[in-house]
C-alpha cells in the first residue's frame, strides 16, 4: 500500500512507529497530485513547498515527543474556506487573487493539530452546483471514472480523498455539498448539525443552512475530525454551545436492537435508479442481519417540496451574503465608467452562470410583492420539513437512505437544465433545511465500477448516533 | 410565473450585474420554468404555521462592548488586498457624476 493511501488512524500509527516520516507522507501526496491533478482537476491551488516546510517541522516535533493528533497528515480545503497567506478563490475568477490573513476556525483547529496543508480543492463557485460543474477553473472528474462528474458542490475535496491526493479533506455542506460527492466518489462525508461547528472564515452561502464537516477514507477518521472541529467559537454567533461529545469512544458502542426508519419517500422518487435502490437495500439487509437492527418502516410526506424550499431560501441568502462581493474592497475590479458601472461588470465577469442565476432567483424572491409568496411560504413549509423529522425521532433512532437517486452522471449531462440539475438533491436536502446530521457512507458500487451512497440520517446534535452506526456498516464487507 | 426579458433586466440592475443579451435570454427561459416549479409550494396548507428563520433556537447572542486589540500585522495584509489604494486609503470611483458646466 502506498503512504497516501493510508487512513488518519493508519498514518498516526505509522509516524508514531517511525515506519515513516511525515515528510515522506506528504512527498507521496504530492507526487500523486502532480501525476493525477492535471486530469482530475480536484486542486486550484497546490502548496508543496509550505506542505514540505510544515511535514519537516512535524517531524522534529514527532523526533522530540511533542505530537497532537494530526501532526504531520496531510490534508487538503475547499477552496470556499479561508487559509491564512493561502489564494482562497471559492472558485470565481472575482476572488482569482484573493489571500486571506486568517484561517477559517476549523482549519486553525485542525492546523493547531500539526495538520500539513496540500492546497485548496475545487468546488461549484460559492456552493452553486451539484456537480462541480459550476466552478471558473474547470469541472473535476470523478477519480472511478473521467467522463463522469466527481459530484458538487465540494467535488475536488471528494476526488483528491477518493484518488488519494491527500489523506483527508475538510469542506462545506449548505444543502448537501459533503454527502453528495462523497457517494458519488465512494468516499465517507459527514455534515454535521447547524451550529455545531464554526463557521468562521467560510465563504458565506445560505447562512440559515451552511455548515463545515470533514471528508475522509473511514468513519473513525471523521469522528477523530469532529472532535477536533466542533464546539463553540466567539466569532461565530450562530454556535451551540453545547460540549462535544468523545465521538471517537460513542463510535464503538453496541448497536444491536438500534431503531433504523426507512422513510418510504426516499426509496420511490422519480427517476430513482433501480441498481442504485437494490445495492443499498441488500446493504441495509445484511445489517440488519449482522447486527439484528430492528427496521420500521416510516413517512417523511414533505420531502418532496425540500427541493423548492431549498431552491427558494438558498438562493434567497445567497444573493444577501453576495452582495460583499463588489469589486471595492478586495477581490478582482473591473473598469467602469462610475460606480454602479465597476459594481455591474466586476459582478458581471467574475461570477460564473450559476452563482449569477441564483443571484437573480433571490433577488426576485425576496422583491417586495413576491416575498410572501416564495421566501415566507418556503420558511412555512421548511418548518413542516423539520416536523417530519421531529416525529419521526420519537420512534426510531437514526434513519437510512441512498445518498442519491443515481451514481455519477456524464459531465454536460444535465449543465443546461439548471431544474434537472437541483433535483438531484433531493435525498440530501431535507436534513440540510432541518439543520440535523447526515453521514454518507459506500453501500457498493454498480456493475460499471461507479461508486454508490447510504446516507444516515440522526437528530440534531446526534452526530455520535449516525457515527455509530455508519462505523459498524463500514465494518461489513461491500 | 412567466418572466420576461425585461423584468431579467430590472433584476440584473438591482442585483447589479452586467448581463450580456444571451444571458438575459437565457435566464428569462430557465427562471420562468424555476419559478413555475415552486409554484407546487401552494398545494401545502400552511396555516398557523410558522416560518422557520433559524434552527438552532439560540436568541440574543451578545459579547461584551469592549475594544479588542487588533492585529496590526493582520491589518496590513487586509490592506494588501484592497484593489486599488493611495497609502492607507481604499480607493473607489466616484459615487456622483461631476456637474458640467
Amino acid at each position: 500500500m502506498n503512504l497516501n493511501e493510508l487512513t488518519i488512524v493508519q498514518a498516526q500509527e505509522g509516524l508514531k512507529n517511525k515506519a515513516f516520516s511525515s515528510l515522506e507522507l506528504t512527498e507521496a501526496c504530492v507526487s500523486q497530485i502532480e501525476k493525477r491533478n492535471p486530469e482530475i482537476n480536484a486542486y486550484i491551488t497546490v502548496t508543496a513547498d509550505l506542505a514540505r516546510a510544515e511535514a519537516q517541522k512535524a517531524d522534529e516535533l514527532i523526533a522530540s515527543g511533542k505530537q497532537n493528533t494530526l501532526t504531520g497528515i496531510p490534508f487538503s480545503v475547499k477552496d470556499a474556506i479561508c487559509t491564512a497567506g493561502v489564494r482562497s478563490t471559492g472558485s470565481a475568477k472575482i476572488l482569482d487573487n484573493y489571500i486571506p490573513p486568517y484561517d477559517a476556525t476549523v482549519i486553525k483547529n485542525i492546523r493547531d493539530q500539526g495538520a500539513v496543508l496540500l492546497g485548496k480543492n475545487n468546488c461549484d463557485a460559492f456552493g452553486h452546483g451539484a456537480s462541480n460543474e459550476n466552478s471558473m477553473y474547470g469541472a473535476v472528474k470523478n477519480p472511478h471514472d473521467m467522463s463522469k462528474v466527481a459530484g458538487g458542490s465540494s467535488g475536488g475535496s471528494a476526488a483528491a480523498v477518493a484518488d488519494h491526493q491527500c489523506i483527508f479533506s475538510i469542506a462545506e455542506d449548505t444543502g448537501g455539498s459533503i454527502r453528495y460527492p462523497a457517494a458519488l466518489c465512494g468516499i465517507v462525508g459527514l455534515r454535521p448539525s447547524y451550529g455545531r461547528n464554526s463557521r468562521f472564515g467560510i465563504m458565506p452561502m445560505a447562512s440559515s443552512l451552511d455548515t463545515v464537516g470533514p471528508m475522509a477514507k473511514s468513519v473513525e477518521d471523521i469522528a477523530l475530525l469532529m472532535e477536533i472541529m466542533a464546539g463553540p467559537d466567539p466569532k461565530d454567533a450562530t454556535g451551540v454551545q453545547n460540549a462535544v461529545p468523545k465521538y471517537t469512544e460513542e463510535l464503538k458502542k453496541d448497536i444491536r436492537r438500534l431503531k433504523v426508519g426507512i422513510p418510504k419517500e426516499y426509496f420511490e422518487v422519480d427517476g430513482m435508479d433501480a441498481e442504485t435502490k437494490q445495492i443499498v437495500w441488500s446493504k441495509i439487509e445484511s445489517l440488519q442481519k449482522e447486527y439484528d437492527l430492528e427496521l420500521v418502516n416510516v413517512s417523511l410526506p414533505h420531502t418532496k417540496y425540500s427541493i423548492p424550499v431549498y431552491y427558494i431560501v438558498v438562493p434567497s441568502e445567497d444573493s444577501s451574503n453576495l452582495g460583499r462581493l463588489d469589486g471595492i474592497r478586495y477581490g478582482a475590479r473591473a473598469e467602469g465608467e462610475d460606480l454602479y458601472d465597476v459594481y455591474a461588470k466586476t459582478r458581471g465577469k467574475g461570477f460564473p452562470e450559476e452563482v449569477k442565476r441564483r443571484i437573480m432567483i433571490g433577488t426576485y424572491a425576496l422583491s417586495a410583492g413576491y416575498y410572501d409568496a416564495y421566501y415566507r411560504k418556503a420558511q412555512k413549509v421548511r418548518t413542516l420539513i423539520i416536523r417530519d423529522f421531529e416525529n419521526v425521532f420519537n420512534s426510531v433512532d437514526v434513519l437510512i437512505t441512498p445518498t442519491s437517486p443515481t451514481p455519477a452522471f456524464a459531465i454536460g449531462e444535465k449543465i443546461n437544465d439548471p431544474l434537472a440539475m437541483y433535483l438531484a438533491d433531493i435525498f440530501v436536502g431535507p436534513a440540510a433545511v432541518s439543520g440535523i446530521p447526515g453521514l454518507s457512507i459506500p453501500a457498493g458500487k454498480t456493475k460499471t465500477g461507479l461508486p454508490v451512497g447510504l446516507q444516515i440520517l440522526g437528530p440534531r446534535l446526534k452526530e455520535e448516533k449516525v457515527l455509530n452506526l455508519g462505523y459498524w456498516a463500514e465494518k461489513l464487507k461491500l | 410565473m412567466k418572466l420576461e426579458r425585461k423584468d431579467i433586466e430590472d433584476l440584473a440592475k438591482l442585483a447589479r450585474l452586467d448581463l450580456t443579451e444571451e444571458e438575459k435570454n437565457r435566464y428569462a427561459e430557465q427562471l420562468s420554468v424555476i419559478f413555475e416549479y415552486f409554484e407546487m409550494l401552494g398545494e401545502v396548507d400552511t396555516e398557523n404555521i410558522p416560518e422557520t428563520c433559524q434552527v438552532t433556537g439560540l436568541l440574543d447572542v451578545t459579547r461584551p462592548d469592549i475594544a479588542y486589540q487588533q492585529d496590526t500585522d493582520k491589518l496590513e495584509k487586509l490592506m494588501a488586498c484592497f484593489p486599488e489604494r493611495q497609502a492607507r486609503l481604499l480607493k473607489v470611483k466616484a459615487v456622483f457624476k461631476k456637474q458640467s458646466n
